[in-house]
């Protein structure tokens, strides 16, 4: 096969059309990796592309929700905007879900769809769809362009509401003749967002009356969400906590934000959280919430969540302030400068060691826990087994469900900006593709993908992009041949009647990573698992291990459904 | 609660559904909506009224407003000093022998009688939205044909009275 040389790209003095209009802007955004698909409505945007040459990496994911996952993992790892483009019609409709995701779980992402030319929306015509409909409650924010001197001005709006504030995503929809017409004036690319304004210092009465607050308490507590990643505040967050021995738990989103292993860290709390951290925000008489949105699986029922406690909370978007749960000192501010100030105005610290002391003794008692047979392999055990064979220094990526509690409670994070999850929006077939996002973002770093054998199965097409650019992604398939928390909620409240949940039917994996021509391997005991996967897990080779783990196993401690913090269930063996 | 809540946007497309979606989202109650444009080239309002069962849903009402990238400001309105006003068009069966007859009951009300035919009349009528269902009640014994209602539209007074203690709902707070 021959391959033409690409071009090299010129920055050009002639008329541009849109799509080169498109494409300087990129460059002036310093995006160097781009998610993407071509089809029809983009076709002109894809030719300017190519004619750009060398200036941006695509990657050219086998389904567009695969594109928006990777866009999604690499702005996760990197806290800048993942870039996406798509085409009209089905290829925008493909990447729905992706960015609801993103949007319920904050991430910076700017979505670029094709649209049929203005003259034909509103016709039904080919591969048309609403997309500004569609996407309007699932964005931060969106635009059409219409008219092709608002392509440069929009570009620069997109990238600043997605990356500031509390990051979001947005999708520009740019109809094909917008692409294709050529403009000889360059259009101005000034911008005025009167209608957004993120306000990101904290009010130092609100600072004062916290630290008033924190001077009388008991028991105080930190929460620790994701928006100490977003503000990337984590030292100051350990500065803080250190600073007056403040006992800190985390949400799913907001681990790695504090090390797991700190004497002050006591897990994640929440519907599958520990003892200790769950029983810290039931009996706290300060709670310091510091970038969480107060999720009903954070929460449990309301009318039992921190019921004695005074509540803080810092938070750049003011309307998750009260939203959840009555605040009494509510804080709009981006985390960081909110924790500096808070650092710099330290009273008295409140006395916890008493407190302390109670937390440590629950820690100690009701640590989490798991039967670990003779030869075959559960995967708490397994987990714990990935995070000391790759030091626990791996950037983890997950699907949603059994496995990603595993791998929140077992794959203890040391380091912000190492876990790519669907938290809120809970995306089966996210954890695979946001490993290959997040291993573009982080080439030198060990990527471990945990996914479910459920989840897998809906994005493996992606194994093609480990194939194609030899990333060593380690592709973790916790394979319990079940939809695992489907089945064990069945187990638990539908009397076992286990609908639709068991896979027993299966591809043979290790074939289907070989077909990709990327190692497979199928590990079925505790030793087979010690004596391949050190190796498997150190080279720099992509694979994909199949570990067939217990199906009967369930994740403890749980809130049950409806149930109050302090009402876990499986606490003990 | 009742609250009258208005919304200064900019006039891009889709601004009404974005707004009206947002609401429709968060399940909260529309029960009339206007908009227009204001004295500002570019910029138009938007007036809501709002059935919200409490402090709490109306302070993440105005708040989920305000985070919409084309909301510039959002205001409750309610417990200020106001200036409010719908209309309606009210379509009633009569014939040459009672048409005096509700010439006079709407005139205390200030209507007039905008559209004659051989056997009806129209009637138009502005005012607070109690006025205006105090004259559709009153004409409702005659044959209503038809009705039209607008929303409501407000803004404050140019003068407001001192209150000791006036609740402000403030983002930043």
């Amino acid at each position: 096969m021959k391959v033409e040389a690409k071009p090299h790209y010129e920055t050009q003095t002639k008329p541009k059309s849109g799509a080169d209009l498109l494409v300087d802007a990129l460059i002036q955004e310093e995006v160097k990796t781009i998610f993407g698909y071509p089809g029809g409505a983009v076709l002109p945007i894809y030719d300017a592309l190519y004619r750009a040459g060398d200036a941006f990496h695509h990657v050219l994911a086998r389904h567009e929700q695969g594109s928006i996952h990777a866009a999604e993992g690499y702005a996760r790892v990197t806290g800048k905007p993942g870039v996406v483009i798509a085409t009209s019609g089905p290829g925008a409709t493909n990447l729905i879900t992706g960015i609801a995701d993103a949007m319920m779980d904050s991430l910076p992402v700017v979505v670029f769809t094709g649209q049929v030319a203005r003259g034909v929306i509103g016709t039904d015509a080919f591969q048309e769809a609403d997309v500004m409909g569609i996407t309007t409650p699932i964005t931060k924010h969106n635009y059409q362009v219409q008219s092709l001197s608002d392509l440069p001005r929009i570009v620069k709006e997109a990238f600043h509401i997605a990356s500031t504030g509390r990051p979001g995503p947005v999708v520009v929809d740019i109809p094909k003749d917008i692409s294709t017409e050529v403009d000889d004036n360059p259009p101005s690319v000034e911008f005025s967002l009167p209608g957004y304004q993120p306000n990101l210092k904290p009010n130092p009465l609100q600072i004062k009356k916290l630290t008033d607050a924190m001077a009388q308490a008991k028991k105080p507590v930190l929460l620790a969400g994701a928006g100490v990643h977003h503000g990337k505040a984590s030292e100051e967050l350990k500065a803080f906590a250190e600073q007056h021995s403040l006992p800190v738990v985390h949400t799913l989103h907001g681990l790695g934000t504090f090390p797991g292993s700190h004497s002050l860290s006591f897990g994640m709390a929440g519907m599958h959280g520990t003892y200790a951290a769950n029983m810290a925000l039931y009996e706290c008489d300060l709670l310091i919430n510091i970038g969480s949105r107060f999720d009903d699986r954070l929460t449990g029922k309301l009318e039992h969540f921190a019921p004695k406690a005074t509540v803080a909370h810092i938070d750049v978007d003011p309307a998750e302030i009260g939203k959840n749960v009555p605040t009494q000192i509510p804080i709009v501010s981006d985390s960081k400068a909110a924790l500096e100030a808070l650092l710099k105005n330290a009273d008295a610290s409140p006395s916890t060691e008493e407190w302390y002391k109670k937390l440590d003794s629950y820690r100690e008692e009701y640590p989490l826990w798991y039967n670990k047979p003779e030869t075959d392999m559960v995967p708490q055990w397994l987990m714990e087994k990935v995070h000391s064979y790759t030091g626990g220094d791996a950037i983890v990526t997950t699907d949603v469900g059994q496995h990603q509690m595993w791998a929140a409670q077992y794959y203890k994070l040391e380091k912000p900006n190492r876990w790519v999850t669907s938290g809120g929006l809970g995306t089966m077939g996210f954890g695979f593709p946001a490993a290959i996002g997040a291993q573009l973002a982080a080439p030198e770093d060990k990527v471990v993908a945990v996914v479910g054998d459920g989840g897998f199965q809906m994005t493996l097409q992606e194994l093609s992009l480990l194939q194609e650019m030899k990333l060593p992604v380690k592709v973790i398939i916790v394979n319990n041949q079940a939809l695992g928390m489907v089945r064990q909620w069945q187990e638990s409240f539908y009397e076992k009647r286990y609908s639709e949940s068991i896979l027993s039917t299966q591809p043979d994996f290790v074939k289907l990573a070989e077909s990709y021509n990327i190692k497979g391997m199928r590990i079925e005991s505790q030793q087979d698992l010690e004596e391949r996967l050190p190796e498997a897990l150190s080279n720099d080779e992509p694979v994909v291990v199949d570990c067939r783990v217990l199906q009967q196993e369930n994740v403890y401690p749980m809130i049950a459904p409806g149930k109050g913090i302090h009402e876990m269930i499986g606490v003990k063996p | 609660m009742r609250r009258i809540v208005t919304a200064t946007v900019q006039n891009r497309s889709g601004v009404l559904n974005r707004v009206t979606g947002l609401l429709a989202k968060r399940q909260f109650n529309i029960e009339s909506i206007s908009v227009g444009r204001t004295e500002a080239e570019g910029i138009s309002k938007m007036t809501f009224v709002v059935d919200v069962e409490d402090e709490r849903k109306l302070e993440q009402l105005t708040k989920q407003l305000n985070k919409q990238i084309d909301v510039l400001k959002v205001s409750d309105i309610t417990d200020k000093a106001i200036v409010a006003s719908e209309l309606a068009l009210i379509r009633v069966v009569s014939n040459a022998q009672i048409r005096n007859e509700i010439q006079g009951i709407i005139e205390p009300f200030r209507a007039s009688i905008i559209d004659i035919s051989k056997d009806s009349l129209t009637v138009q009528v502005t005012g607070k939205h109690e006025k205006i269902e105090a004259l559709i009640d009153l004409l409702r014994p005659y044959g209503i044909k038809e009705l039209a209602r607008t929303g409501l539209t407000a803004f404050l007074r140019g003068q407001q009275p001192q209150v000791a203690e006036m609740k402000n709902y403030s983002i930043l707070k």
